[in-house]
């Protein structure tokens, strides 16, 4: 087994060691810092509310259990048994055909890309609105402050008219982004998710005890706790907690593969992703009380009930509705300043993990360091986003771009994933017993049933219920010619992206790898 | 709140935040496996 140290540890696709986590906690806590992001507070409690409140629960642990858990087990199990980036651990695993399989490496780095283009301008928006927290900057029309004066949007197109107020902080988070990331696995990415993870839950606790406090608190959260059965009877409440789950783990486009390939050869891997699963969705459930509970106390200013009131998920709950909160309650400048300062807590250790995603794919493929990465390939994708959502079309192109690259590029990825590694190369069994050989937590024949047919099923029922809805109603009204080169066009980026990259030469063999525990191993313990 | 209301949030703090105790309690009481497999004297053991 000599094999072991010389293509194990250095990984054989670069002429130096692998990085590593320094530890256990080191990784759960970067995969917890990746996991938990904007979807986490701005999306969740407007879904549980609007599919079922309380009820909504049921569901939601369903889909934890049986699709978000045993995915984030596949990410691990490639990642860790393989060893390299997306493109190199799949072109590992498909041993002969690996060149095939590498593609679909590709495409989720591509999603990655194209993920952070946007993804760093809403962190930036974040960081502005937290320094609009102190002075309320957005006086009494926060919808009229966010749309026309702060990013000062325009019709659905390609515009060249730079907004410096978003410009400047983009800029400046790039510059963070990649500073962080050029410092490596343990010195840079690491080390920012120790002190961010930690103060993103101070802060957000804060935020919640503050929230349950206000007149209305208690309303707001009677609105989300409170159960309707009926909901239950209704496919779209599953999807959507399949799809809220989905999305929440940051799996199925290469994160997962990635952060697992940095740990070392015997760690524990199906316990961590346990307490990574569950420390997401509890986060999501504290979001859900001091988001509601904050609601709560704006219906009551209003004189309104919670569900006459609009903008409760996503980029209007966070820059419009909350704003608004914010501008009448007492101490607002200081709940604001948390509510966005987690904003960009979370937001940015979310960043970082999808831009290691191809920090990683680029180090492994031309052998380059993590500084030649960041600044290389990382200043090329901050031109882009610069030029992209800086402008005053900078809303409606992340609007859509975010649309297609979630709901068609992950579940398109995630179910080729499932289906081109369980069924096409049939490896559940050796990714199982690979679990089961390094890890406390057990893994056998139900979790390859959960990953090979419950979650291709569900996810292409997503994909194609979404692909039907974005091919004959549109999205948000916008011009079809638009939809075409900004929706679509972003699928065709993934794709033609992923296959020149697989086209290229490697700086260093990936082929010449050997996984422990060998497969011989792997059957011995079967018996 | 109302009876139901508190009823779903001790249910979910229960099943959310108590599989998360739960699970770190399970990794802290087993960080790693007792018996590798064969070759696992050459591989590291640093985390």
């Amino acid at each position: 087994m000599s094999v072991q140290r010389k293509s194990g540890e250095h990984g054989s696709v670069a002429s130096r060691p692998r990085e590593q986590w320094t530890g256990q906690l080191g990784f759960i806590l970067s995969a917890i810092g990746s996991a938990v992001g904007l979807g986490n507070i701005w999306r969740f409690p407007g879904v549980a509310y609007e599919n079922g409140g309380g009820a909504f629960l049921i569901p939601y642990l369903i889909a934890l259990v049986t699709a978000g858990i045993p995915i984030l087990f596949l990410d691990y199990a490639i990642g860790h048994r393989f060893r390299g980036s997306s493109p190199t651990a799949f072109r590992r695993l498909g041993g002969k055909a690996g060149k095939w399989l590498e593609s679909l490496g590709w495409f989720q780095v591509w999603i990655c890309i194209i993920i952070a283009v946007y993804y760093a301008a809403v962190v930036a928006w974040a960081a502005s609105y937290f320094t609009f927290s102190f002075d309320l900057r957005w006086g009494d029309d926060p919808g009229g402050f966010f749309i026309t004066e702060f990013l000062q949007t325009s019709d659905p197109g390609f515009s060249s008219q730079f907004v410096p107020a978003v410009l400047i902080p983009l800029v400046l988070v790039w510059v963070a982004v990649l500073a962080v990331l050029g410092s490596g696995i343990a010195k840079g990415v690491q080390r920012a998710n120790i002190i961010f993870l930690p103060l993103l839950v101070v802060a957000f606790l804060i935020l919640v005890v503050r929230a349950l406090f206000l007149d209305g608190a208690m309303s707001g959260l009677n609105a989300f706790f409170t159960p309707d059965f009926t909901a239950l009877g209704d496919p779209n409440v599953w999807i959507a907690a399949y799809s809220q789950i989905f999305f929440s783990l940051s799996i199925a486009f290469g994160i997962m593969i990635t952060y697992s390939s940095y740990r070392s050869r015997k760690a524990n891997v199906t316990a961590p992703a346990l307490v990574v699963a569950f420390a997401n969705s509890s986060f999501e459930i504290i979001a859900g009380i001091g988001v509601f509970a904050t609601l709560g106390y704006f219906a009551f200013q209003q004189g309104v009930a919670i569900d006459e009131l609009e903008g409760l998920t996503g980029v209007g709950l966070s820059f419009i509705t909350f704003p608004a909160i914010v501008s009448q309650m007492p101490g607002g400048p200081i709940f604001g300043a948390l509510f966005f300062g987690s904003l960009v807590m979370a937001g940015f250790t979310s960043l970082l993990s999808v831009l290691q995603v191809v920090s990683s794919a680029f180090q492994d493929k031309f052998g380059i360091t993590a500084r030649q990465a960041a600044l290389r390939v990382g200043s090329a994708l901050a031109i882009v986003s610069v030029l992209l959502f800086s402008t005053t079309t900078g809303l409606i192109t992340l609007d859509t771009v975010d649309q297609w690259a979630n709901n068609v590029g992950i579940v398109g990825a995630a179910i080729a994933a499932t289906i081109l590694v369980i069924w096409v190369f049939r490896k559940g069994p050796e990714l199982a017993a690979h679990l089961s050989a390094v890890s406390t937590f057990r893994v056998g024949r139900v979790w390859q049933l959960l990953v090979g047919v419950l979650a291709p099923v569900v996810l292409l029922y997503m994909l194609i219920q979404r692909i039907i809805v974005l091919v004959t109603e549109g999205y948000e009204g916008y011009p079809l010619w638009y939809l075409a080169v900004a929706g679509w066009g972003t699928i065709a980026v993934i794709v033609i992206g992923a296959i020149t990259m697989t086209a290229l030469r490697w700086k260093h063999d990936p082929d010449e790898f050997t996984p422990w525990p060998s497969t011989e191993a792997l059957k011995e313990l079967k018996k | 709140m109302t009876g139901i209301a508190i009823t779903f949030f001790v249910i979910a703090a229960v099943l959310v935040w108590g599989g998360l105790i739960a699970s770190i309690i399970f990794l802290a009481r087993q960080p790693q496996v007792k018996n590798y497999p064969e070759g696992s004297e050459l591989v590291s053991d640093d985390d």
